[in-house]
């Protein structure tokens, strides 16, 4: 699979089978992290189409590419991007009016002529042959041995670079990320009578002050014969279902009273009738 | 087939991945467009890589990854940054320098 013949022109029929269904795939994928509406399903198609990439660079015989690709690109990078869509980019829904006038179509024009430029670009060059990567594997003992034997001798400079471009990005990501606070910080103290500050710190009172009316929906009186509504929970308090009974037996008794005085009454006429 | 038909692929996803950087207006969508345009040079690098008989592909390949993590970590870093003090992530709202 690698093409350890010196010059071929046709790789075997396994990797052609693989590479239509695989790139596939991978068109799908593209088109629609380009496509889809949300930023959290473009996420998950890119992801997808990085790790059929990490397929084909595994296909191309690029062993070390192929594992870094899937543990760098579709498990860091993809991941990182995902943690900033759930950060940012899930309330933030994309605008779809556009603000350019016919700016989609012109993009959608631009981007059908650049690539017909490349790939007839590609389709021109005469690429009929490939030397495979058999005998630059085995110059060293293997793939990654002659990757690394590349990066310590010829790269070095550039390898020291990226050491330091990553120590610059890291600094960097942290410098602009980074909030100045802007108010004192509090103190313990002021933290703990902030925690007690108007709220009812002994347990609650219970409710229902009469010995036929002790249901939890009657709140208990104060002194004042005034009902307290600390007495009935909190979940009757905010559906109005209390009820309030403190004037209850003053109304029985007035009431009593009155149809008592309707029969005095009564009678008396009665009385007067007889007279 | 012919590895040939890799570059065709790398082409047809660089392509994809521009015009979705001239299309989508979400940053983040932007910045993943540009991800995939790093993805499809990549593979270009290692086809080559293959083509021509030598590792110095795959070294390339191996540098862009790495600039790529680095770019990834700064420019998430600012699209959270924009956010915070913005409220958006959309690069039309982004006109601060416009007059």
């Amino acid at each position: 699979m690698t093409g350890l013949a010196a010059a071929a022109s046709q790789t075997s029929t396994g990797e052609a089978f693989q590479f239509w269904v695989l790139g596939t795939v991978a068109v799908i994928g593209a088109l629609s992290t380009v496509l889809m509406k949300k930023a959290v399903h473009s996420a998950l198609s890119l992801a997808g189409t990085m790790i059929v990439l990490a397929v084909f660079y595994l296909a191309n015989g690029a062993y070390f590419l192929g594992v870094v690709q899937i543990v760098v690109y579709t498990g860091a990078i993809m991941m990182l991007f995902l943690f900033v869509v759930m950060l940012v980019g899930v309330t933030a829904a994309d605008s779809l009016k556009e603000t350019l006038k016919g700016q989609r179509w012109l993009a959608a024009g631009c981007g059908i002529g650049f690539g017909v430029l490349l790939i007839a670009g590609i389709g021109n060059a005469s690429l009929n042959s490939f030397n495979g990567l058999g005998t630059a594997n085995a110059e060293h003992g293997g793939n990654i041995e002659g990757l690394a034997s590349l990066i310590f001798t010829k790269y070095v400079f550039a390898f020291e670079i990226t050491g330091a471009l990553l120590i610059t990005a890291t600094v960097g990501a942290m410098v602009l990320t980074h909030r100045e606070r802007t108010e004192r910080a509090k103190t313990q103290r002021e933290m703990s009578e902030e925690r007690v500050r108007g709220k009812q710190l002994p347990p609650l009172p219970a409710p229902g002050v009469y010995a036929r009316h002790n249901a939890v929906d009657i709140p208990g009186l104060l002194p004042d014969g005034t009902p307290s509504e600390l007495t009935v929970m909190q979940t009757l308090r905010n559906r109005g279902q209390i009820r309030d009974v403190s004037n209850e037996s003053l109304d029985q008794l007035k009431a009593l009273e009155q149809r008592s005085e309707e029969r005095l009454g009564r009678d008396n006429e009665d009385e007067e009738v007889a007279k | 087939m012919n590895p040939v038909n890799y570059l065709y692929l790398a082409a047809l996803l660089f392509t994809i991945g521009a015009a979705g950087v001239l299309i989508r207006r979400n940053a983040i969508v932007v910045f993943m467009c540009v991800e995939l345009m790093l993805n499809a040079c990549n593979l270009a690098f290692v086809t080559f890589s293959r083509m021509h008989g030598n590792l110095d592909g795959q070294i390339i390949a191996f540098f862009t990854m790495v600039v790529a993590a680095a770019e990834v970590v700064v420019g998430l870093a600012i699209i959270v940054s924009v956010f915070r003090s913005r409220h958006s992530a959309s690069v039309d709202d982004a006109s601060l320098m416009k007059l």
